[in-house]
Formats: structure tokens, sequence, C-alpha cells
């Protein structure tokens, strides 16, 4: 994804002066040609992102469009008061780049992993929050950004769901996208992890079970009209993000329906619950053992399902 | 039009500065007397870090600041970021008086529905920040100022800041950043009362050698009395200091300047002035 999303910069950073891209000493192999092609559109601040993010504001406020790039939680957590003071309540037009979403850096350990970042930074008013499920959903997310005025959030995982675009689509901020049909089980993920997702359609596939995948590529704003569809049209209605459920994907859908007055015929969330990932392995064996691969959610869903089933009968 | 003839003024040397110096004293005393009666009718605080500032902030907006009250917004203007926010009745009492908004709004502070909160709000024309969380103005700062760099543009971007907001890393990352670039169109304010919150700076967490520091880090530092008017206005009127370095002022100052009872202690931070306390102070700043 970060590939896909630097080289969607470099791409458009000769039509965009005013773009400026500063990473806080990160980004080894990523953003070399950009700084070389670009280098009066690219700084290293150093490893310092409380200054990052303030120094961001303030170019930001002289009329620049600034990028912010760096892995984790540095980007976002480490300098919280300065996205929530200096960016968001100036609506200061800077995009925050993480790379590294949820358990991506698995072996490196807990301080890597962003497994609050979601609930944190949606909970910022106008913040726009991006976690993209595959690289055209990462690519277009940056394509979008680079024009868009305010703050906004951009997610990137290390996996990524391999789809391709459909003939002809669009890429709407603000849109679930369905990128599978079906009416016994809604699967909504949010990120990479939206590859588990789909490999879970699979296995419930060869179950009779019918999944519905959504890819909630934008968790803010919330597209709460195809939430509503999804949870009137089928059988149930389950996040799946690499985050902790509380106030993450599940928690976001929860309150927008709830608010709307449409309950699913069953909700759960998968995700991290109260937990700090910190066994070590890679992404894909974490996922194993948090419960957040394939198996795992097909699991879920059927044993939900059957639960659902016999409690309507 | 205005502004171009302005900036071509000021480029050329023509303003006399000097011949501000009692309209300053005069500023001060009135950003002195605004804020009282502010904190007074609003029951707010901080009226010490407010007289500590208040020489800086009239010689600053008394005509150091290339700023136009009818354009606050022009592109050339002169950028001021107010990183101790706390000061926020000195900084409105010195836009109200220099007709960036009307003088009847200063006696809304604090009260419901005003846009004149105790931190400094950018909702306030010619306010470039809001601050508040100490530790945050000088990165915000230092950004204007790269790119001011990056345009070539001729505004200088200045910020003030307190000593006690120097315990913020924050603080250190910006100046290590703006010495690094050589960002001599920054030039930083340093409030030096030597109190803060709970106590004296040297008790709490010690500057000293604080003018090395700056100097370790890439700047051009200067030391002044933070009261004395020709002084500031000789000073701020010879930056940048050094072509390549971004230029530091560290102001000595008396937190609570002005009013007896109030200089150096730590209990007028918080104590809102009221009755023969306001009174007092109101009458030695009459005399003042
Ligand atoms: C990040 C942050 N922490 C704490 C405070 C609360 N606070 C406001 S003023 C102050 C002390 C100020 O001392 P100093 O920085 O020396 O400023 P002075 O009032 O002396 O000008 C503190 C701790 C704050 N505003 N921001």
């Amino acid at each position: 994804m970060r590939d896909a999303v630097v080289r969607t910069l470099t791409e458009l950073a000769p039509q965009h002066p005013e773009m400026l891209f500063l990473t806080g000493d990160l980004g080894f192999g990523v953003v070399e040609k950009f700084a070389a092609r670009f280098p009066h559109q690219f700084l290293n601040v150093g490893v310092a992102e409380q200054n990052m993010s303030g120094l961001a504001a303030g170019l930001a406020l002289e009329g620049h469009s600034v990028f912010t790039y760096s892995i984790g939680n540095f980007p976002t957590l480490r300098c919280l008061e300065q996205i929530r003071n200096d960016i968001c309540y100036h609506d200061a037009n800077v995009k925050i780049i993480s790379v590294g979403g949820g358990m991506s850096y698995g072996p490196v350990g807990m301080s890597h992993h962003a497994t609050e970042d979601l609930a944190i930074l949606r909970s910022l008013p106008n913040m726009t929050v991006f976690s993209p499920g595959d690289l055209w959903e990462a690519a277009e997310a940056a394509r979008y950004l680079v024009k868009q005025k305010g703050p906004a959030y951009l997610r990137l995982d290390k996996s990524a769901a391999k789809l391709n675009p459909r003939e002809g689509e669009a890429f709407i901020p603000g849109k679930i996208r369905t990128v599978q049909e079906g009416l016994d089980v809604t699967l909504a993920a949010t990120g990479g992890i939206l590859g588990e997702a789909l490999r879970a359609a699979e296995i419930l596939a060869g179950q009779g079970i019918r999944s519905r995948v959504l890819s909630v590529h934008t968790l803010k704003p919330l597209d709460t009209a195809t939430l509503i569809t999804a949870a009137k049209e089928t059988g149930g209605i389950v996040s799946i993000e690499e985050h902790n459920v509380d106030g993450g994907l599940g928690g976001a859908i929860a309150e927008s329906l709830m608010e709307c007055g449409v309950v699913p015929r069953f909700f759960s969330r998968i995700g991290l619950r109260n937990t700090f990932s910190s066994v070590v392995g890679s992404q894909q064996y974490l996922r194993n053992v948090y419960g957040l691969d394939a198996e795992a959610i097909a699991r879920a869903v059927s044993a939900k399902l059957v639960r659902a089933v016999s409690s309507v009968a | 039009m205005m502004a171009t003839e302005r900036e071509m003024e000021f480029a050329a040397g023509l303003v006399n500065l000097a011949a501000a110096t009692a309209d300053t004293r005069d500023l001060a005393k009135k950003i002195r007397q605004h804020a009282l009666r502010m904190t007074n009718a609003g029951g707010g605080s901080h009226i010490g870090a407010i007289y500590s500032c208040a020489d800086l902030l009239a010689v600053l907006y008394g005509g150091t600041l290339r700023v136009e009250p009818a354009a606050p917004q022009s592109p050339t203007r002169d950028r001021f970021v107010l990183s101790k926010g706390h000061a926020g009745a000195g900084l409105y009492a010195a836009l109200a008086e220099r007709g960036f908004f009307s003088l009847d709004k200063l006696a809304t502070h604090y009260q419901d529905g005003s846009e004149l909160c105790g931190h400094v709000s950018h909702e306030l024309p010619g306010i470039e920040v809001s601050t508040g969380a100490l530790g945050h103005g000088l990165s915000i700062a230092t950004g204007m100022a790269y790119s001011g760099k990056l345009k070539s543009a001729a505004h200088r971007v200045f910020c003030m800041l307190s000593d006690g907001e120097c315990d913020e890393g924050s603080i250190w990352e910006a100046a290590l950043f703006a010495g690094h670039h050589g960002l001599s169109n920054l030039i930083a304010i340093v409030d030096f009362n030597q109190l803060q919150g709970l106590g004296r700076t040297s008790d709490i967490l010690r500057l000293d050698p604080f003018a090395d520091k700056w100097k370790a880090f890439g700047w051009d530092v200067r030391e002044v009395d933070g009261h004395d008017h020709n002084l500031l206005q000789q000073t701020f009127a010879e930056v940048p200091f050094a072509s390549d370095k971004p230029s530091c002022v560290i102001a000595h100052t008396t937190k609570g300047k002005g009013v007896s009872f109030m200089e150096d202690t730590v209990l007028w931070h918080y104590r809102t002035p009221r009755g023969a306390e306001f009174e007092g102070a109101l009458a030695e700043l009459e005399v003042a």
C-alpha cells in the first residue's frame, strides 16, 4: 500500500507545487525517488513527530498541502495534541499517513502496532479517516487527498486484499465499497484484513452461506446508508478490523445503526478485545493468535448465524 | 496597494521606530488596564503572566510588527504566534487597541457566548493561531517561517514563549529544526520571568544556562530587559541578528510587572484581582 501511495504522490507532485511531504525520518527505500525528484517538496524533519505535526499545521496555514509520514503510532498518538489543537482545530490542510496499520510490523513488537489509532483519530472533529483494504483503494485515497483540503488520516496496511477494481469502477470517498454480493451475512472489513474477510467468505460459501463483503475504506465520514441496507437485507453484520474493537470500525457501525434505529439480526465485532498484541510473530501469525484470520472469522460467523437462526425459530 | 507601499517603506528603513516609544508605553499601560478589568470581570487568572509580557506586546504591536488592522490576512504581514496562550487577555487588549476589533469586545472576555476565551483564540481577527497547551507555538511558527523561506517572502514570524513552557520537549524539537534550517525569518521571544505555575523555574526544572542552550541549537541570542521599551525597539529593529540563523530574544521580565503586590509572586499566576486588590491595582496602574 505504502508504495502505491508514494507512487501516486510522486505522480501528482508536479501538478501540485503546494504539496509538501514531511517524514519523521522513515521511509527507507520508499521516499528516496520522491525526494530526489522534488527536493523542494520533500522534508525529513527528523525523529520529532510533535514538531512535524505543529510544523505541518504552520505550513498548511500558509497555503501548503502537507503530508506527514511515519509508521505505527508515531505520526498519530505520539503527537495527538498537536493533531487535535494545531491541525484539526485550525482545519489545517494536513494529511497524516501512517504505514503499519494494525499488526503489519508483526515481530517488531507492540510499540509498532497501531491498534487504537482508528478509534482515537476518528473522534477528532474535522478529521477524515481512510483505511483502505487494497492497493487500488490506497492509491485512490491518496489521489483524493492531494486535491482535498482539510485534516485527514490515511492508515496503510502492509497486507492488502488481492482485488482489482471492476471495469469503470470509481473510488468514492465516504462510500463503502461492496466487493462481493450476498444476503446471508455482511462482512464489513476495514484495512488489509479485507483479504481475510474475502477468504472467510469463500469458506462460508463452501457451507452454503453467501456473504456480502464490504470494504469500509472510509471510516469517517461513515457511509450509514450502505450499512442500513446491509442490516435490512442480510442476516447479520460482522465487523472485522485489525484494531481494538472499542471505538473502531465495530463501534462506528454500532453507533450509526443504533442512532438510525436499525438493528441487524445479529451483530458481532471481530478485532482485538482490550488487548495489546504482545505475542511475537508475523502479521499472519498474529492474526491466527488473535482470532482474526479467515478460518476464525468463518467459524465465528457460522456460529453466530446458527444461533441467530435458532433464536428466531 | 497600501500594503505594497508600506512594505517598500519598511524595506527602505524609512519608518522611525524610536518615535513610537511614548506610544508603546501608553499601549502597555492600556494593555495592563484592560487585562485587569477583563480578568476581574470574568473571574480569570494569569494576570501575572500577562503583565510579564505587556511591554513586549506593546512594543511588538506598537510598531515592530508589520501588520495592518484593516487587512489582518494580508499575505505580507508579519506573523505573530503567542505560544504562551494563557496571556490571551494581553493580546486581545493589544489587538483591540490597534483596531483589529472593537474595544467593546474586550468586555466579553470569559463571558457566555464570547469569542474571547482565556487562552488565545484564532476566531479573532489578527490572531494567527489558537494556543493554550504549552509547547505548541514554536513548531507552528517554524512551519510558517519555513514556508516564508520557500516562497522567499519578506515577512517575519515572531513567536512568544514563556520560560516554564521551555520544559516542554516539543520546544526543543522546533528549536533544533529552526536552527538546522537557518530560519533567519523566525524570532523567538522568551518571556523569562523565572516563575512558572507552582514556583521558581530554578527550583522546578533548571533552565540555565538558558542562552547557551539556544546558541547550541543554532540560534543567535540577545538578552534584554523585557520592560525597557527603547531597548526592545532597538533589539527588534535589528532582527535577524545573523543572516543565517533564527533569532532568540531572551527578555528578562518580572511576573506581575506594574502592580507592586503582584510582582514576582507565584500567587498572581492564578489569583483573580477582586475588591480592594482590584482597586489597588487599578490605582497603581493609573499613576504609572
Ligand atoms: C501542556 C500544558 N501543560 C500545563 C499547562 C498549565 N499551565 C498554564 S500556565 C503554566 C505555567 C506557566 O509558566 P510559564 O510557562 O513560565 O509562563 P508564565 O506564566 O510565567 O509566563 C502551566 C503549567 C498548560 N497550559 N499546557
